[in-house]
């Protein structure tokens, strides 16, 4: 192994300032294609031509490496290759595949770096392609950071596209036709008296074949299937209650299994009494794992029961006991020891604070959230001398594979992940801890597949949460303009903590600190930014739309408290600070929709924001009335540029989605410390928007911007920050800090 | 031994009498389309019809099942033939995870049996107690329309 390759494998590079002094991966290594991973398993007659596309005598199968967490992407990873491919939908399986190097991601690495995503100079370019090097050569497969579509975008059709010329080659040789003379369509070869050959008749022979390396992607005005109205094929099983997601796998002779570990977050377990437990009907064994105890039962409720019946004696917290605690760390940050990085200085801030009057000094909340996806962790296993098989749902599944291999002691070839549906994650499935304890369980029970469920509580506990933040603002206005602004932001980063259990340290400054705000289109004459890291408190990770999730609620709702302050109006002052074309037009069209300026009843407030994230302008404007029962948020217009919506119902679901996610949380949701533990343990606590809370969301998309982008988080961050305009606008009441029912009560 | 129907089927099973039927459903009688989301009541994800009332199944312990006649999402209707809440569910592509969504349609078949052409306010109270993470009320809101619309379409 090359000593970069050993560099890379310690340092990760993601937000990471390490690449600008370079890491060098021989030639060799970094054009070398990784190797098919469906070769490895294919039947006799079988072909595949590439790590996306197999066909045998009686299906073809196309592999969708990124994660269904609901966001649709398996069908979405289907449809761009079925595009090329000439299939329609009902014409192939889609299959989830191994994990893979094959599989890596250099996009969602490559969105980590330091840089604007829509900067297109020589050193964000450069850097970008450092990092995707680094994503290549460690076969970094990953679900997240809304990359799956900008991943899969060129690489999925090339990959149909190879497969079609591939079987035309097979067509020709079989048949006895030049190439030029076939046409595909609809799974099979035309050959030129009409005659239509299938792919699946076609397979043996193409497996022959050389791969067609150089094809030409079609033209959008040529797509059959993309940008239109799209049936996702898991919809039909999801509403008849027969998808299988990983929590309802049954395997024979399978025991069930649940978890208790230390609810103080990463502290040890002293000592623990099962006796009672174990004499509990039902259990099969009671067995130690890491800072904790399982107990594997004839079913998951009797589980659950021995679990409750355990009396353990717990060890204290590596982080403050009490939410007091945390706050007060992440004030203390606000120190040059703390500074990350200065991100952006435009103009003179300090002179233009010198010269006064400030406007200030503001300081903006956000808590520490939890993912809580409905479908609670879990992860079947089966372990034996010889190989390991887990099944479950993982946005990181090599990182999963290879905990797993460690744990059993088995090679990692030996360790088959089953990728499966999962019933929501919004950052929940980049984590282990279900896999570890999955693991631990079944290398003591060898031979034995054995189901962990994890009770909501137990989840509740165990969240790697969303950072905690704070942020302070001062600004200058004058004639009605913003002069200056002038904003620091303090959080944990929870990339780093989070990579860090993914084996994958990071280095130097995090961008998801000051995401949401550095980034911002507008040039306010005298701009700072700048990011405190604070050190580590409870373990953090990314959550829906990660730092933007925090900056640019900061952000957004400083700029209407300076806009307020300069007596303009938010829609005007910010087109007028925008220096991004497409942002601009992501705001006029908000604009437009929403009827901004028009007249509304005396308890009615509009409030907007626009943040960038994740390569995305997003623009939202919430509308609010304040009525006996409380606020009721009625309705929220959306205008935003992913460049092209592939899926449109997908696009549409995932708007409204991040919408409410963004909107549900702000209201009402928050994790707090006392005596180490989380006090929230169920839903009761941590509701998050109902459907009777649910506004009308009307939703423009632009396709102004040259590049692809996801959009399953851009539409978060917005959300929180023009619910607090709006209620200002409705009430003259200011919410700076979240959750807003601390506040105000919601109808 | 506790003896009741499932989706119109005789069931015996041994179980403790406090134990939910969420689990008899699920482990017992490996009926997985019912789901665990909170096991308090909380969410509505494991919704079935108890004696034709849409209930919450981790709520009901064998001891009061005796008798009793459920009906769980599998019986509601399936891919070849669904319910016309199912269909509207399909139409209408609800699911995002759709883990959520077995409660959520056996909720609202349950609203529209006793109520074939509800109001905005009704269909917001009825089920505002299944809580949806991926954010897919306004497609539930336009689905449960749409299928009051072809049910009552239908019964004339």
């Amino acid at each position: 192994m090359s000593r970069a390759k050993k560099i890379a494998r310690r340092t990760f590079l993601i937000g990471s300032a390490a690449i600008v002094g370079g890491v060098a991966f021989g030639i060799y290594t970094t054009r070398q294609p990784h190797d098919n991973p469906l070769l490895n398993d294919l039947a006799d007659g079988e072909a595949s031509f590439n790590p996306w596309v197999k066909i045998s005598a009686d299906r073809v199968t196309l592999i969708a490496p990124h994660t269904d967490i609901g966001q649709g992407a398996r069908s979405i990873q289907a449809a761009l290759i079925a595009e090329e491919l000439d299939l329609e939908f009902g014409q192939f399986d889609v299959e989830a595949g191994p994990p893979a190097p094959a599989y890596f991601n250099a996009v969602a690495a490559k969105d980590g770096a330091p840089f604007r995503q829509r900067d297109d100079g020589v050193m964000a370019n450069t850097g970008r392609g450092v990092i995707g090097t680094a994503a290549k050569v460690l076969g970094l497969q990953i679900t997240g950071g809304s990359s799956t579509v900008p991943d899969s975008f060129d690489k999925l059709r090339t990959a149909g596209a190879v497969a079609r010329e591939t079987l035309k080659r097979a067509a020709s040789r079989v048949h006895n036709v030049p190439v030029d003379q076939l046409r595909t369509e609809a799974g099979a070869v035309y050959l030129p008296d009409g005659e239509a050959v299938p792919y699946t008749t076609l397979a043996a022979a193409a497996a022959e074949e050389p791969v067609v390396e150089e094809v030409t992607l079609r033209n959008p005005s040529q797509w059959r299937l993309l940008g239109k109205d799209m049936m996702r094929s898991d919809i039909p099983a999801k509403s008849t209650g027969t998808l299988d997601f990983g929590i309802d796998l049954q395997l024979d002779g399978m025991l069930n299994a649940t978890v208790r570990f230390n609810p103080r977050q990463g502290g040890a377990l002293n000592a623990y009494n099962a006796e009672a437990a174990q004499t509990l009907p039902g259990v099969h064994k009671i067995l130690e794992v890491s800072n904790g105890v399982a107990v594997v039962a004839d079913n998951t409720w009797n589980a659950f029961k021995a679990a409750d019946a355990i009396v353990f004696d717990w060890g204290e917290a590596p982080y403050p006991a009490e939410s007091a605690g945390h706050w007060a760390a992440v004030e203390a940050s606000f120190a040059e020891a703390y500074l990350d990085r200065e991100w952006r200085h435009d103009g003179d801030v300090d002179a233009a604070l010198a010269a006064g009057p400030v406007t200030g000094q503001f300081e903006y909340r956000a808590p520490y959230l939890a993912h809580q996806p409905l479908e609670p962790l879990s992860a079947t296993v089966l372990v034996t001398d010889e190989r390991a098989d887990i099944w479950v749902a993982h946005q990181f599944p090599r990182q999963a594979q290879q905990i797993v291999a460690d744990i059993v002691g088995l090679k990692r070839d030996a360790v088959h992940l089953h990728n499966q549906y999962a019933g929501g994650s919004f950052g929940h499935r980049l984590e282990f801890e279900n896999v570890r304890y999955a693991a631990e369980i079944g290398v003591q029970l060898k031979g034995t597949p054995v189901k962990l469920t994890f009770s909501r509580e137990e989840d509740f506990a165990h969240d790697f949460l969303r950072q905690i933040g704070i942020s302070r603002v001062s600004g200058v206005v004058a004639d009605k303009r913003i002069e200056a602004m002038d904003i620091e932001v303090a959080t944990p980063s929870a990339l780093a903590s989070q990579m860090g259990r993914a084996g994958l340290p990071m280095a130097g400054p995090d961008a998801q600190i000051p995401a949401g705000i550095w980034d911002t289109p507008y040039a306010i004459p005298n701009f700072r930014v700048r990011a405190y890291r604070v050190p580590e408190l409870a373990p953090t990770s990314s959550w829906r739309a990660v730092g933007a999730s925090t900056g640019g609620f900061f952000l957004e709702t400083a700029m209407d408290d300076l806009i307020h302050a300069a007596g303009a109006d938010p829609l005007e002052e910010r087109l007028r600070l925008c220096d991004d074309p497409i942002a601009c037009r992501v705001l006029e069209a908000v604009g437009e929709l929403s009827n901004w300026g028009s007249p509304t009843g005396d308890s009615v407030g509009r409030g907007l924001a626009l943040v960038y994230s994740f390569g995305v302008y997003v623009a939202e404007v919430v509308e609010v009335s304040d009525g006996p029962r409380g606020v009721s948020i009625d309705k929220v217009w959306v205008a935003t540029d992913v460049g092209r919506v592939l899926d449109p119902i997908a696009f549409d679901n995932q708007v409204k989605g991040g919408v409410i996610w963004g909107l549900g949380h702000a209201m009402n949701c928050e994790i707090t410390f006392e005596d180490g533990r989380t006090q929230q343990s169920n839903y009761h606590q941590y509701s998050g928007m109902r459907l009777h809370q649910c506004p009308e969301i009307e939703v423009r998309a632009l396709e102004n911007d040259t590049k692809v982008r996801g959009i399953g988080e851009p539409t978060v961050p917005p959300a929180a920050a023009a619910l607090s305009n709006a209620i200002f606008d409705a009430t003259g009441q200011r919410l700076r800090e979240m959750p807003f029912s601390t506040f105000v009560r919601f109808a | 031994m506790t003896t009741f129907t499932v989706n119109g089927e005789t069931v015996t099973v041994d179980a403790p009498g406090d134990m939910p039927l969420l689990w008899v459903l699920r482990d017992a009688l490996k009926m997985t389309g019912t789901k665990y989301g909170c096991g308090i009541a909380q969410c509505g994800a494991c919704t079935v019809l108890y004696n034709g009332t849409a209930m919450r199944s981790c709520q009901l312990r064998v001891q009061i099942l005796d008798g009793a006649d459920i009906k769980t999402i599998e019986g509601l209707g399936d891919t070849e033939a669904p319910h016309p809440v199912q269909a509207a569910w399909i139409e209408h592509q609800v699911a995002q995870c759709g883990y959520c969504q077995s409660g959520q349609i056996m909720q609202a078949a349950w609203l529209l049996a006793n109520n074939p052409d509800p109001s905005d306010t009704e269909i917001d109270n009825a089920m505002s107690g299944n809580l949806c993470r991926c954010g897919t009320y306004p497609r539930i809101r336009a689905a449960v329309r749409s299928a009051a619309e072809k049910m009552r379409a239908s019964e004339t």
